[in-house]
């Protein structure tokens, strides 16, 4: 929780600093999934180790040599913050000074990230799928139907402790999600974008199901399509630059998209923006049904209720 | 006026967060913490005022709920599991239905 | 009318001001967690409804009235959902309120059940 008051000291910090993006950011990840996310984790660990059953030497050398092959590329760096670096006098100013011409949009955090850098960013949306794809793999639990009748008996008695706050949450998450879908659309204009948008639809699923139980959110969200909408956000990025390649551009050239250029720039930082948002509000979700599945299953185990 | 506000809600965030870390116990961390989270937000909101910029109360609004979300995960998780280690085990206390 | 307004809303914003700051003395020095709860959760609506109201009236733009409206109707909301969740959990895993009765000074609280006293 402690932790959670640094996300939010950041976030004030930047926006004292005129950040709002990541001001945005900051606040949505660092703040809030975060904080979700290491709660879970602390409350699935134990107090002792389990024994190891084999040895990782073989991980442990190759992750070895690509910190060191990392460490060796930053020789090369600019020093930090220094006034002759080339992100500082050939790409700066263009961007800032050309960004209003040619991309035609008033946040220039989107325009830069979406379009100049379009590229980068496919490249952090393919790493969050990875993400998912790694949680999937080492936290997939199947869910055995005996489990699912005792934990939807305790879900059951919990319904009287917990119902001023299920009648509250009841009223919030539409807007929860209302807000997710007004930043995502309003990134052009004011701060947002995918990322953010993503993680606050995320954060409102997550509310709903820490409050109902597993077992009902998985009835509204079912775990194929949530797994399924997650391959279609990166597909969508990439279809978007494989379009342009086919309309005569190169790779994620969004001018070709249409016929004129700004609106073609529109259209594309639109589509990958839903792309991005679509995969981070999956994996999210993803990862946090994986987690909380796998306490409730050792609880279960246990007899202990959640 | 706003910035007196602002320099008033700041201090009140020093006192929150010497509640957050003297607190005997675990609830008095979480109240510490909700309380800086709702400052937080009135200070973004002071904050976009000064500096002339609405974009902030975007950041404010967000701010909000994800404080909200934050205590309830803490509170579910501290009700099923034993996050102050003090090693003995958490019971709901049990009701008539 | 220029001057009602800033008159009203640095009056609102002075008072929201006030609330807070009580609100942080009060966690730092009251007794007990429960007593430290509700000074928080009650000074923290108000001077959060205070605040926001002043800075309403001193913008008239509306986008930013109703952005405003929209934080200060969320604030109703969670925080006293906050502040009952937080009671409601503290009092499920046994945290004793402290009660004042003669000459002892602490006795267990068992909801719905029986006090008994020690002499």
């Amino acid at each position: 929780m402690l932790a959670g008051i640094y996300g939010l000291v950041s976030a004030s910090f930047f926006v004292v600093m005129d950040a709002v993006d990541v001001a945005f950011t900051e606040a949505s990840v660092g703040a809030g999934i975060s904080t979700l996310l290491m709660l879970t984790t602390v409350a699935m660990t134990e107090r002792t180790e389990r024994e190891a059953r084999h040895k990782p030497l073989l991980a442990f050398i190759v992750v070895f040599i690509t910190g060191i092959f990392l460490l060796y590329g930053t020789f090369d760096m600019p020093y930090f913050g220094s006034v002759d670096a080339p992100s500082h006098n050939h790409v700066g100013p263009r961007y800032t000074l050309d960004s209003m011409n040619e991309i035609g949009i008033p946040n220039m955090v989107t325009s830069v990230l979406a379009s100049y850098r379009g590229f980068d960013t496919f490249g952090e949306v393919t790493v969050i799928f990875t993400a998912g794809i790694g949680v999937l793999a080492l936290l997939g639990v199947v869910r055995r139907p005996e489990d699912n009748s005792v934990i939807e008996a305790v879900n059951d008695s919990m319904h009287e402790q917990h119902l001023i706050l299920r009648i509250i949450i009841k009223i919030l998450i539409p807007f929860i999600l209302l807000y997710a879908f007004y930043v995502q659309f309003h990134g052009d204009f004011g701060p947002g974008g995918g990322f953010q948008a993503g993680v606050i639809f995320a954060a409102g699923i997550i509310l709903y199901s820490m409050l109902f139980g597993l077992n009902i959110a998985l009835r509204v969200i079912k775990q194929p399509v949530v797994q399924l909408l997650s391959a279609i956000g990166v597909l969508m990025y990439g279809s978007v630059g494989v379009v342009s390649i086919l309309n005569g551009g190169s790779f994620l050239e969004y001018a070709v998209l249409s016929d004129d250029p700004i609106s073609g720039q529109h259209l594309g930082i639109l589509l990958i923006e839903l792309g991005v948002g679509l995969t981070v509000a999956s994996v999210m979700i993803i990862i946090y049904f994986s987690f909380s599945g796998r306490s409730e299953y050792r609880q279960s185990k246990e007899g202990t209720s959640l | 006026m706003i910035i007196a506000a602002t320099l008033a809600i700041l201090v009140v965030m020093v006192l929150a967060i010497i509640r957050g870390v003297v607190g005997p116990s675990l609830y008095d961390r979480i109240l510490a913490v909700n309380m800086f989270g709702t400052k937080t937000v009135l200070l973004i909101s002071l904050l976009g005022f000064v500096m002339g910029r609405p974009e902030f109360l975007d950041i404010a609004m967000l701010y909000a709920l994800i404080n909200f979300i934050s205590v309830i995960g803490v509170l579910r998780l501290s009700d099923a599991f034993d996050l102050e280690h003090n090693g003995q085990a958490v019971e709901p206390i049990k009701r008539d239905l | 009318m220029d001057t009602f307004l800033t008159y009203t809303s640095s009056l609102c914003l002075f008072f929201g001001a006030f609330l807070c700051l009580s609100g942080g003395i009060g966690i730092l020095r009251f007794p007990d967690f429960y007593t430290r709860m509700h000074a928080v959760g009650v000074t923290d609506t108000l001077a959060t409804a205070m605040i926001l109201i002043g800075l309403m009236l001193q913008n008239p733009e509306t986008l930013v009235i109703i952005k405003l409206i929209f934080i200060l109707l969320m604030t109703l909301f969670i925080s006293p959902a906050a502040s009952h969740a937080l009671a409601q959990a503290a009092v499920r895993n046994n945290l004793t309120p402290l009660l004042n009765l003669g000459k002892s000074a602490i006795e267990t609280n068992i909801p719905g059940g029986d006090k008994s006293s020690k002499s």
